[in-house]
């Protein structure tokens, strides 16, 4: 019986003792997974935005791919990638506020309004320089619409 | 015994009546008044004047987008140091809004800090920026706020303690910190002239930008160096060159877009900001990047 007490003893503890270690591996997976789509994003609105500038000639199948990314990334169903515990504060380099949680319906709206820009974006870069500058605004409103809401101010 | 008292109760009572000469409230003057009232208002530009100055982003109801930023029910709060400030509405309700304000009494407001009843306001509304508004641009503005809706949601209450809850004792701030004179001076081009009107006048980046002294002054040594949060939440970025190192393309391009050289975003309360100097000319926005360019490094 004794023999039997201490494995269970030592596998519960040692059970205790993962479970956090688990939910933050988790957690730190979705959160490097978030950094990802944006990286992504930040890349291809770098392309249109050079070209939108005037940086860049405007090169209608490098602008079509950019504006194919932001379509395709702003796509994705984002339930996967929020697990509860993974805001500031609970996870080192994670600035999603808490609120997230608290209003998923509105913070899903705002993605999707991105998703609607982007398809807006993918028209502009077929056609002109400065069709997606006047399309740049709109897709740049709702990042910061959900920034507003939901980032915590870079320290 | 007595005689000491009797000079005690003289003593407190010049005390309390240099308090009330220093203290009171001091509007426009007879030929300002004369002069705005002689103006001819421009909606269309009271518009622009609208979005530089950027009303929305504090007296529209918290979270407003679209049309609803044009609805100035008020309500959004502004942490500090000296408790927590809620702007007020200033829709055309005649009651709970400004809707009975003459262009006088927007202007006394505006660029003095005092109410129709001379009631000192708080700081926290940046009329030590608005200080340095055009008269045409103010008679404009008041004619675009007054084609705006009225609504009846009361203002709320500041959240604020003893002793800054006696408003006479803005006065005396306002004889320290409230000025005309521009921090940029010297011999500037037209655009460099009116990024200045634009950043230290109606779009009242110092407000934020530039860090305060232990009474809510700002430290003018320090202009755009960069401050503490009020609300305590992480900080503001400086704009001098020591600490930005952007283009005056960048700067424009973040003003129209919100995006920075790195493709992030703006967010927080810059993100109001953006969305009000996208309605902007083109010009305006390079106007604003030009100043910012022109910023000596703060050494700091």
């Amino acid at each position: 019986m004794k023999s039997l007490i201490l494995p269970a003893v030592t596998a519960a503890t040692l059970g205790l003792s993962f479970q956090p270690a688990l939910a933050d591996e988790a957690g730190e997976a979705a959160m490097a997974a978030r950094h990802g789509e944006m990286s992504l994003m930040a890349h291809a609105l770098g392309i249109l935005g050079g070209m939108a500038k005037g940086q860049v000639e405007y090169e209608k199948i490098k602008a079509e791919a950019a504006a194919e990314t932001l379509y395709v990334v702003s796509s994705i169903d984002q339930h996967l990638l929020w697990p509860e515990g993974s805001e500031a504060g609970a996870l080192d380099g994670s600035r999603a506020k808490a609120e997230i949680w608290t209003n998923m319906d509105d913070f899903t709206a705002k993605w999707n309004s991105l998703h609607t820009a982007t398809e807006a974006m993918k028209t502009a870069a077929g056609e002109s320089q400065q069709a997606i500058g006047a399309a740049m605004g709109a897709v740049g409103g709702a990042c910061s619409a959900c920034h507003k809401a939901y980032r915590t101010p870079a320290s | 015994m007595e005689r000491i008292l009797r000079v005690l109760v003289v003593l407190a009572l010049v005390g309390a009546a240099a308090f009330w000469y220093l203290t009171r409230p001091i509007g426009l003057d007879g030929e300002s008044v004369a002069a705005i009232d002689a103006l001819t208002p421009d909606v269309a530009h009271g518009e622009t004047m609208f979005w530089a100055g950027g009303c929305a982003s504090c007296h529209a109801a918290p979270g407003a987008t679209g049309d609803d930023m044009l609805v100035l029910s008020g309500g959004d709060s502004l942490a500090s140091p000296f408790g927590t400030f809620y702007a007020p509405n200033i829709s055309q309700d005649p009651t709970h809004g400004i809707g009975d304000w003459s262009v006088i009494d927007l202007a006394n407001a505006l660029t003095h800090g005092i109410g129709p009843d001379g009631t000192h306001f708080y700081p926290a509304f940046p009329y030590t920026s608005y200080v340095h508004l055009e008269r045409q641009d103010i008679v404009d503005l008041n004619a675009f706020l007054k084609t705006l809706p009225a609504d009846s949601t009361p203002s709320k209450a500041h959240d604020v303690p003893f002793p800054f809850t006696i408003r006479r004792g803005i006065g005396l701030w306002d004889r320290l910190f409230l000025t005309p004179d521009w921090v940029m001076t010297g011999d500037l081009s037209p655009e460099l002239e009116r990024g200045r009107y634009l950043v230290e006048g109606a779009g009242h980046c110092g407000e934020c930008h530039t860090p305060r002294n232990a009474i809510g002054g700002l430290d003018r040594n320090r202009w755009l160096a960069g401050a503490a949060n009020p609300s305590g939440e992480g900080t503001v970025p400086g704009l001098t060159p020591d600490k930005l190192d952007w283009s005056a393309q960048d700067i424009a391009y973040y003003l129209e877009t919100g995006f920075t050289p790195d493709f992030d975003s703006a967010g927080g309360h810059m993100a109001n900001v953006v969305s009000n100097m996208a309605h902007l000319p083109p010009e305006d926005r390079a106007a604003i990047a030009a100043y910012i360019k022109a910023l000596p490094a703060s050494g700091s």
